[in-house]
């Protein structure tokens, strides 16, 4: 005898204390700390600020160790946590000339003042398991040096200083948000960026690669890749003037693209940006590329039908946590909609089976 | 008991207005959609987060919700949606169509007839009947402006050469009052009927798409079709196994692995209520009033 | 004497949750009439239309003041409870005032072809406000319905428009009614 599925409650309950099990895994083995994902997987934890769109480090920890490890899941907590805070304000725009460089390199040139920093990167390792590591790992001292008090101005300056690369004037026009306004296309490129910032690393990563094979290439120089940490300043209007309210680390990617120019007009390069919360590097020169490609339209350049020069196609296919969510809504039930198909299916092929009948 | 770390109804109150003002604008200019700055919920993209945000911008204390999913009070993801409701809201809940002043739903619109002051929420996917023929948002904006909806006819005409009848059997496209042609979510066809001239308001939340839409009472909505192809409603040519209806819509249910199948009403409570009253289908038990 | 700091909200999410269904409930079927109540605006504003701008309006929504209604006191409540930004009628999100102090119409948005949301809502402050007068019908009427509407030929006009067009609430006392730009309006 049939009987309806009930107990979806319980059900959920229970599937809820069977997942808090298995996330604390083994009992036999320490629990992990909040503070240990902060300090150890740091890496993950800047993947989860940048595309969460919030600077925790701890929250974002949290969430990693909430999530199992799932990134994406861990980004989906932080996102929705962070819609239910209260704006108090904006920030005065960051001065990433000003940054404390922990690595800074560029591309273009082979030195510059402020020098190459290579910093704590992965380049030049080799990608040998390290199974030191497995064992209690050990501290390694790296070797330190004063800071350096020398001002690292930014390559792109010194190109524009000699005109050699598109000007960008500051403007005073409040960026769109589309964590407040629906998306409206075309986009600013301040909104574009947005996007970007916040979308998934992975496919920001292909849409990049795939304008370096040559689905709307675009000649990108890295003229420069920087990381540290720089002010937060916030404008106080009952003192008049701007306070600095925290520090957070960012990666800035500024490359230089082909030029453009004609007979009458000088050629200049183009510029493509990427800044991303976090030591995310990978991220940031991908989103350079990005922004770059998208920009065809404003610097004249053809459409080829790439993907990356697509903005509707990018920006809305950019976010992670929408992705997933309608991704994985398939498993819900859909049994209404597919009983109306079978039903219809069923009656086409009957007609048919009539009409064959009806031949013979 | 509400859940105090949060405001009534999970939004905060600016949201809440940011969403009211956009389901007003919608009431106004039946079938369009209104775009509004979708928030991320406690739950994912695709799970009713549209739905979710027009409920709790409508929701007040006095309310009584009726959460179904596939014509079902308990299938998972609506228990899931009520209890979020119970805990943020601390509104009272129920089964009954009749009760409830405010039913969200996915998929399905009720048996049971509604009545005027009840709201109908839809959790809607895809809220562009235009998008699996033009992709682009910016296009289909403009074909909605100029209310070019050839390209629509044109696909149902196509289904009609191929299979010599129209193919959509679900989020089957509608046009109301003569100007907007939208998707009515994906419920059945079969379900058409019954979003015209309903004395219910009927609200459409689509979250990841940033879009809500909103048939007023007593609004006309007709179901494309042709002069020589009428669009017709359809469900399974059975009975519900369970309380003998005639005219419900119905899930067909696999009961073992040699093709034997049963056909139950797909709308819990009108099944349950039917089966109370004494009705029995074929294979149906009867109910023992007042029993456990 | 009211204060600019009282008549507000006492529990804001409560009291504009039943405003709002009360607004919903008159806009999805115009010509019906409910009460609004839990405000005490300053003079002129009437009670209804104070609740409406507390459950509608913030720094989001720039807010037109017409006539009597753009003084100091009622600048003042609205800027402290809501924070609109007051506005000249073009860029007006919502505007209120009497009918006479609206006019001309045509100073509203009435929405873009592409984008027929982006118009304005006018909260239209009313001598008296009866289920009876001009005859409406079309979405939210399931056949006909009255209103004491300020006059007919201007709605007329409106409706003309659709889907582009103003959408009006009108207020009396504690009393709300609406007009979407989508109905058929006649004389009686």
């Amino acid at each position: 005898m049939y009987v309806a599925v009930k107990g979806g409650e319980r059900a959920i309950d229970n599937a809820h204390a069977w997942l808090a099990e298995e996330r604390r895994g083994d009992l036999g083995v320490a629990e992990l700390s909040v503070a240990q994902i902060r300090a150890q997987l740091s890496l993950a934890v800047n993947r989860v600020m940048a595309e969460g769109s919030l600077y925790d480090p701890d929250l974002a920890a949290l969430a990693i160790k909430q999530a199992r490890g799932d990134l994406i899941e861990a980004i989906f907590l932080i996102r929705a946590y962070r819609t239910t805070l209260p704006r108090l304000g904006a920030s005065c725009p960051v001065d990433t000339a000003e940054m404390a460089v922990i690595r800074r390199i560029s591309a273009t040139f082979k030195d510059l003042p402020g020098g190459q920093v290579l910093g704590p990167t992965f380049d030049y390792t080799h990608r040998l398991l390290d199974f030191k590591l497995a064992a209690e790992g050990e501290v390694s001292q790296a070797a330190t040096a004063p800071a350096a008090m020398e001002a690292v101005p930014h390559v792109m300056a010194m190109l524009d200083r000699d005109g050699m690369i598109e000007a960008e004037p500051l403007g005073n026009d409040v960026p769109a948000d589309l964590t407040r306004e629906p998306m409206e296309l075309p986009g600013s490129r301040a909104l574009r960026l947005q996007a970007i910032t916040r979308g998934d690393e992975g496919f920001i990563l292909s849409m990049a690669y795939s304008t370096q094979r040559g689905y709307g290439r675009t000649h990108a120089f890295v003229g420069e890749l920087r990381i540290g940490a720089v002010a937060v300043e916030m404008e106080i209007p009952e003192l008049g003037f701007a306070v600095e309210i925290g520090e957070i680390e960012l990666t800035e990617c500024e490359t230089v693209n082909q030029f453009k120019g004609s007979k009458t007009e000088p050629p200049q390069f183009t510029r493509g940006y990427g800044l991303v919360f976090g030591q995310t590097e990978r991220k940031a020169i991908a989103m350079s590329l990005v922004d770059r490609s998208l920009r065809w339209a404003e610097l004249g350049e053809d459409y080829t039908g790439a993907p990356a020069q697509d903005e509707e196609f990018v920006l809305m296919h950019a976010d992670n946590v929408q992705a997933t969510g309608f991704l994985e809504h398939i498993k819900l039930p859909h049994y209404v909609d597919f009983q109306s198909e079978l039903e219809l299916v069923r009656r086409l092929r009957a007609e048919v089976f009539a009409t064959q009948e009806a031949a013979e | 008991m509400t859940d105090q770390a949060y405001n009534f109804a999970y939004l905060d109150e600016q949201t809440k207005r940011m969403i009211r003002r956009a389901i007003l604008k919608g009431v106004a200019v039946p079938g369009y959609q209104v775009p509004f700055a979708s928030r991320e919920m406690p739950m994912p993209y695709g799970w009713g987060t549209g739905g979710v945000q027009v409920t709790a911008a409508c929701l007040t204390p006095d309310d009584t919700l009726k959460v179904i999913d596939q014509g079902a009070d308990d299938t998972t993801n609506a228990v899931s949606i009520r209890k979020f409701f119970q805990r943020t809201a601390g509104v009272a809940v129920t089964e009954a169509t009749a009760e409830a002043t405010l039913i969200q739903t996915r998929h399905r619109i009720p048996e049971a007839a509604l009545t005027t002051g009840q709201i109908l929420v839809y959790q809607v996917p895809i809220p562009e009947p235009l998008r699996f023929l033009e992709p682009r948002e910016t296009e289909t904006r403009k074909m909605h402006e100029l209310e070019e909806y050839g390209l629509i006819h044109v696909k149902l005409y196509e289904d009609i050469a191929r299979h010599g009848t129209i193919a959509t059997s679900y989020a089957y496209p509608v046009k109301v009052e003569g100007r907007y042609v939208m998707d009515p979510s994906p419920i059945p066809k079969f379900d058409n009927p019954k979003l015209s001239n309903s004395p219910a308001l009927q609200l459409f939340g689509a979250g990841r798409e940033q879009r809500i839409y909103a048939l007023p009472p007593f609004t006309h909505v007709v179901s494309l079709d042709f002069d020589d192809h009428p669009f017709e409603p359809s469900k399974a040519p059975h009975d519900c196994d369970l309380c003998g209806a005639g005219e419900s819509y119905l899930d067909e249910v696999i009961i073992d692995d040699l093709g034997g199948r049963m056909f139950v009403c797909s709308d819990t409570d009108f099944c349950r209520t039917r089966c109370e009253a004494g009705h029995l289908g074929a294979l149906g038990v009867p109910v023992l009033k007042g029993g456990a | 004497m009211n204060d600019a700091l009282l008549g507000g909200f006492v529990d804001a999410a409560v009291q504009s949750s039943h405003a709002f269904r009360a607004a919903l409930s008159v806009l999805s079927q115009p010509g019906n009439i409910r009460d609004l109540s839990g405000a005490v605006p300053p003079a002129p504003l009437s009670v209804a239309a104070g609740v409406l701008l507390l459950t509608l309006c913030d720094g989001t929504t720039p807010l037109h003041l017409a006539g009597a209604f753009d003084c100091a006191p009622v600048r003042d409540w609205i800027t402290f409870h809501c924070g609109a930004p007051l506005v000249s009628a073009e860029a007006a999100v919502f505007a209120l005032g009497d009918w006479q102090a609206l006019q001309p119409l045509g100073q509203f948005a009435i929405g873009l072809p592409d984008y027929p949301d982006r118009a304005a809502t006018l909260i239209v402050e009313m001598p008296a406000l009866e289920a009876k007068g001009a005859v409406l019908r079309g979405p939210g009427i399931a056949d006909v319905a009255y209103l004491s509407l300020p006059e007919v030929a201007a709605f007329q006009a409106n409706r003309a428009l659709f889907p582009l067009g103003f959408d009006c609430f009108f207020t009396c006392g504690t009393k709300v009614a609406a007009l979407p730009r989508s109905t058929y309006v006649e004389a009686v």
